[in-house]
């Protein structure tokens, strides 16, 4: 459809009661942006917001140049004139309805007649030949999903909104359907925002996406930047990094590129960060990918980057990888989180209460405000 | 046998359900989905009805209906005639007394509506209208065949409201039930097992109708 504003979903909204919400996002066109937040962050709220069965106090919402709801312009488009795919978790299928009806049901913008041969091909296009006519009571999950995909899709939404779709299918189908979302999107060019509590999900499949908590949106960015970068420790907490911490900072070496904060009795070498002043508290992460173990077998050869060493607390086998915990020397018992894969620990001999060290990579530290 | 008591009932019956089956459905849908403050009165007024013993409610709709009351004097000056004693009395209070049959299973056949499915036709571009028509109407028919069918019977069956209201003028608001209860009081006991069986039958096979019906609906979705 020929628009000439592409500018893509903008969505603010502000409200005390009887939700509070405080959402600032964007979406672009062609761009998967996810929502990703446990429950009771306001996640759905803002999806009805957007399809406008949720009426917030103070706010904006526009599509491609077309405005859905402005306070402050006291406009506010009806649900039904507003150009919104939605997939429901529980998909909402018409239950009275064949798969066909469902679809054309949302093809009232074509003339009668063209609806019956549109809708086909719409169910066509979900693999969903031949079962046209059957009642949703008479599909599987996975089917029901698709119906719910096609008549998301009929109305030639501006936007398309998926909310947690993914959640009540088994594993197998789940990921054929991340797979078909993943080549959906490619062909589709709008902007699809997609709600989930489930980080991987989120991390497999958006370009963007914005942790929510307590109906506020924190961070906004691509998945690898949020998880390396943590805008607060609420945000480290939610995306479910585990080594956060509390140190001094000690001072600069800014020729070095470097900033020195205290930890566990000794000196920890992380990136320059001048927003923190010698003397100040800070909080910081490492991902466990930026831990890496050394080799007991050979003993240590010259530098290594911010050694520590501890006892093994904890070790657990998760499929390929091992969730190991190292209990940190002269501490009170500060863990350290990191994961490894199992071959790697079972030839380094790892086992509950034995001795291990570690290196944090300086590069790998991130630089918090204090929380709280 | 009392045919004009009988068909005095029919068409008692007949008048109740055209006008109290769309607005007890009216009625119920705003109770389902509305929010506001005095839902808990008027959904306690609905039920009143079920509670209230028939001559309590007679009377007071006697009170309401009897002469120098502002409804009679308003239905006096509009169609020139009493309320009390007569057919349009014995509607009125027939209204009155089936309101609980009419909108209860309505109301839990609208509330039992998943909220997504009525998201669904908005985004779906469906004006409320044609959601309506199309979606929350079929859904909720199941829940109407009941109310309709309780409301016919019940009020082929009503007979202290009616006793009340309409006295038992022949031809005008002397229904089979009263019929009934006449023939007993005059030992005719022949008479009024023929008309009681007959009653018993009509009301068996409304309701047998109406499950078959609702049981149907059910499997088709």
């Amino acid at each position: 459809m020929a628009r000439s504003d592409r500018s893509g979903l903008r969505v603010a909204l502000r409200q005390d009661q009887p939700i509070g919400l405080s959402v600032e996002l964007t979406c672009a066109c062609g761009e998967l942006l996810a929502l990703v937040g446990p429950s009771g962050s306001g996640k759905t709220s803002i999806l009805r917001a957007i399809t406008g069965t949720l009426r917030v106090r103070a706010g904006y919402v526009g599509v491609d140049g077309e405005v859905w709801f402005d306070s402050e312009r006291g406009i506010f488009v009806p649900p039904h004139r507003r150009r919104v795919g939605i997939v429901f978790q529980s998909y909402a299928l018409f239950p009275h309805m064949t798969a066909r009806a469902n679809v054309e049901m949302a093809l009232g913008h074509l003339p009668r007649r063209e609806r019956g041969e549109r809708a086909r091909e719409l169910l066509a296009r979900v693999h969903l030949q031949g079962l046209e006519e059957r009642k949703p009571g008479q599909l599987s999950g996975g089917q029901r999903q698709r119906v719910a995909v096609a008549r998301a899709l009929a109305r030639e939404p501006a936007v398309l909104l998926l909310d947690e779709p993914f959640s009540a299918v088994d594993k197998a189908t789940r990921e054929r359907l991340y797979r078909e979302i993943a080549t959906l999107r490619r062909d589709l060019g709008m902007p699809i925002v997609l709600v989930t509590h489930d980080l991987d999900e989120a991390r497999m499949l958006a370009d963007r996406m914005t942790i929510l908590h307590r109906g506020r949106t924190l961070q906004t960015g691509t998945p690898a930047e949020i998880v390396a970068r943590p805008a607060t420790a609420e945000v480290a907490r939610l995306v479910g990094l585990r080594n956060l911490f509390r140190s001094r900072v000690l001072r600069h070496e800014p020729e070095r590129g470097r900033t020195i904060l205290a930890f566990a009795g000794r000196e920890l070498e992380t990136s320059y960060d001048p927003r923190f002043a010698a003397g100040e508290e800070v909080d910081w992460v490492i991902p466990d990918g930026s831990i890496l173990l050394h080799r007991r077998d050979r003993p240590s050869r010259g530098e290594r980057e911010n050694p520590l060493s501890g006892r093994i607390g904890e070790l657990l086998d998760l499929g390929p990888n091992t969730l190991a915990t190292l209990l940190l020397d002269g501490t009170h018992g500060i863990r350290l989180h990191f994961s490894l894969p199992v071959h790697v620990a079972r030839r380094n001999g790892l086992a509950v209460g034995v001795a291990a060290s570690v290196s944090l990579l300086a590069d790998g530290i991130h630089l918090l405000a204090k929380d709280g | 046998m009392d045919w004009t008591a009988f068909v005095l009932s029919l068409e008692l019956a007949a008048v109740t359900l055209l006008i109290l089956v769309p607005a007890g459905m009216l009625l119920a849908r705003w109770l389902a989905f509305g929010r506001f403050f005095a839902k808990p009165l008027i959904e306690a007024a609905v039920a009143l009805p079920l509670v209230l013993p028939p001559t309590v409610l007679g009377f007071y709709l006697l009170e309401l209906f009897g002469a120098g009351s502002p409804i009679a004097w308003l239905w006096q000056d509009l169609f020139g005639g009493p309320l009390a004693f007569t057919f349009s009395g014995l509607v009125a209070a027939s209204l009155v007394v089936n309101l609980p049959f009419a909108v209860h299973p309505v109301q839990r056949a609208f509330e039992a509506i998943d909220p997504d499915i009525r998201e669904a036709a908005a985004s779906c571009g469906m004006t409320p209208l044609r959601a309506f028509l199309r979606v929350e109407l079929p859904l909720a028919a199941p829940g109407m065949v009941t109310a309709a069918a309780l409301t016919f019977a019940h009020t082929l069956g009503e007979f202290g409201v009616v006793l009340m209201v309409g006295g038992a003028i022949p031809g005008e608001t002397r229904t089979i039930a009263i019929a009934i209860y006449d023939r007993v009081q005059a030992f005719d006991e022949a008479a009024a097992g023929r008309m009681a069986t007959l009653l018993l039958a009509i009301s068996v096979a409304t309701m047998a109708a109406a499950m078959l019906f609702g049981r149907g609906w059910g499997s088709r979705n």
